[in-house]
């Protein structure tokens, strides 16, 4: 059993110089056999377990992650949060994270620093405004919160933004969720470990697949580096490298893997209380509790698994942030960095079976799976648990690339992919 | 970022270049008789290797002409360039 965090073991533990925390996760040797393996312990991975422990009462299971929890694209994210997606699909996918969102701390005893800041969604030309204002009326039609704001409003809620009808792209205007927001990337992996520990769910780091065993067309178990490590049930949630992970089991994905890259600044005092995404001139912005500006760059259009992006990339990043916040001309960059996106076609996810039984796959997260985490580990723990989609994730089947049905979510999903 | 070989203009900064995919994707010989199956494959299934990849780049800042590359996507680096239509120098 956990202990409890709160603020008397926060104060107990002080009287100890903070020697004597509880470990918040076990580092087992993986079992022989397991009733679900997890591949993958990002974000999504970790909050799978959690659910398939917790919903699904599964509790022989196993989370196997190649490095450490976290390591990779859940902590490399620019924290944002939001669910104003264009299609029915899309918004009810995600409005069902963000309703997650609302109470993890309180469900996960685990802070995750959520915060409704709200985010904000610039124009810069006609077509960007009648793509927002449509988006803003069908994410209203969806239960979603959302409002248009004329450029006297963008600049009243945040008044850093240069709203001058001179600049090369002016702001005309832009949309806002006031729900949407940003976490703690961190947290959010060691909160749903912590969580998926404490119900006996294994979670073990630095052990890598490396192969896929099949009987026919069903699955019997895992290649790993700590050995055969036998399951009836895999679900593979490996972000940039769910093609690699495809390819073991003789599957073909629709996914590109690519470099994404975000920087961040030196620390600075509060400057900017939301966050402002530009889809026209690629910028988008928002300030984390230590200070530092946070910036997302864009995907670089090779595939690549370098987690590192070209240098013009950032350099278009900047050049549009600096003209539409002129305050931060003599900011200096702290880091950069690159993690890989698994980017599908149309810009959906895919949470989905697959043609190979007890081989499932949650993957095509693209530029920004962080903003789902706990919707995608709730419906893909269903999946898996029930052998069927949940009806919020049936339209996320990886056979709509057949049947072309697909969620085209290219405008919608705010940035530019 | 890397430097790319144009067949055509020489060493040039891969930002004057855009990358187009997988390479050796034949378009199909009757598009009336492929199933859906085989229209999706053509269309949306990719390869995505992680090491030695056959892929297409047009020089769009240049000469704006088409070509294939080798390289290996867990390092960029590249170890062949090839005009289109050749068959790829290595294997």
């Amino acid at each position: 059993m956990k202990n409890k965090y709160s603020i008397f073991s926060l104060f107990k533990n002080a009287l100890t110089d903070h020697e004597n925390w509880q470990r918040a996760w076990r580092d087992p040797e993986p079992k022989k056999e397991y009733d679900a393996i997890i591949v993958g312990g990002g974000g999504h991975g970790l909050a799978t377990a959690y659910y398939l422990a917790k919903k699904h009462n599964m509790r022989n299971i196993a989370v196997l992650e190649k490095g450490w929890i976290g390591g990779g694209n859940t902590g490399r994210n620019t924290t944002i949060i939001r669910s104003n997606y264009l299609w029915d699909a899309s918004a009810g996918l995600y409005d069902h994270a963000l309703k997650i969102w609302e109470g993890l701390s309180q469900e996960l005893n685990y802070n995750v620093m959520f915060s409704q800041r709200g985010v904000m969604n610039l124009a810069h030309n006609l077509q960007d405004v009648r793509d927002l204002k449509r988006r803003t009326h069908a994410n209203r039609l969806n239960g979603v919160d959302a409002v248009w704001l004329s450029t006297e409003e963008v600049k009243k809620f945040c008044p850093i933004i240069n709203t001058s009808p001179n600049i090369r792209y002016p702001v005309l205007g832009g949309t806002l969720q006031k729900r949407a927001g940003t976490a703690r990337h961190d947290a959010v992996a060691w909160g749903y470990a912590r969580g998926a520990d404490e119900m006996g769910v294994d979670i073990i780091q630095n052990c890598e697949v490396k192969g896929i065993k099949r009987n026919g067309d069903t699955v019997e178990g895992l290649e790993t580096t700590k050995g055969f490590i036998k399951t009836k049930k895999i679900g593979v949630v490996a972000a940039g490298h769910s093609s690699v992970i495809a390819n073991m089991a003789g599957l073909k994905l629709p996914l590109e893997s690519k470099p994404l890259q975000a920087l961040v600044s030196e620390p600075v005092k509060p400057i900017i209380d939301t966050v402002v995404m530009s889809n026209a001139v690629h910028a988008y912005l928002s300030q984390s509790d230590k200070g530092e500006l946070v910036i997302g760059a864009g995907t670089d259009d090779y595939v690549s698994y370098s987690q590192k992006g070209s240098h013009d990339i950032v350099e278009g990043t900047l050049h549009a942030i600096l003209e539409l916040y002129p305050i931060f001309s003599r900011m200096r960059m702290l880091r950069q960095w690159g993690g890989i996106v698994d980017i599908c076609p149309d810009a959906s996810p895919i949470i989905s079976k697959t043609s190979i039984k007890g081989l499932y796959f949650n993957c095509g997260w693209g530029t920004g799976g962080f903003k789902a985490t706990p919707g995608s580990g709730d419906l893909f723990a269903h999946t898996i648990a029930n052998d069927e989609p949940h009806k919020l994730n049936a339209a996320f089947n990886i056979n709509r690339f057949v049947s072309g049905d697909l969620v085209d979510e290219h405008g919608a999903a705010a940035v530019a992919h | 970022m890397f430097i790319i070989n144009c067949p055509y203009c020489g060493e040039r900064e891969q930002s004057e270049f855009k990358a187009g995919g997988e390479a050796h994707i034949e378009r199909p010989k009757q598009p009336t008789e492929l199933s859906d199956d085989q229209w999706a494959e053509y269309l949306f299934m990719r390869k995505n290797i992680k090491g030695i990849q056959f892929e297409r780049w047009v020089h769009v800042h240049g000469c704006r002409k088409w070509f294939n590359m080798v390289r290996d996507t867990t390092n960029d680096q590249i170890h062949a360039v090839y005009k289109m239509g050749e068959k790829p120098p290595i294997k």
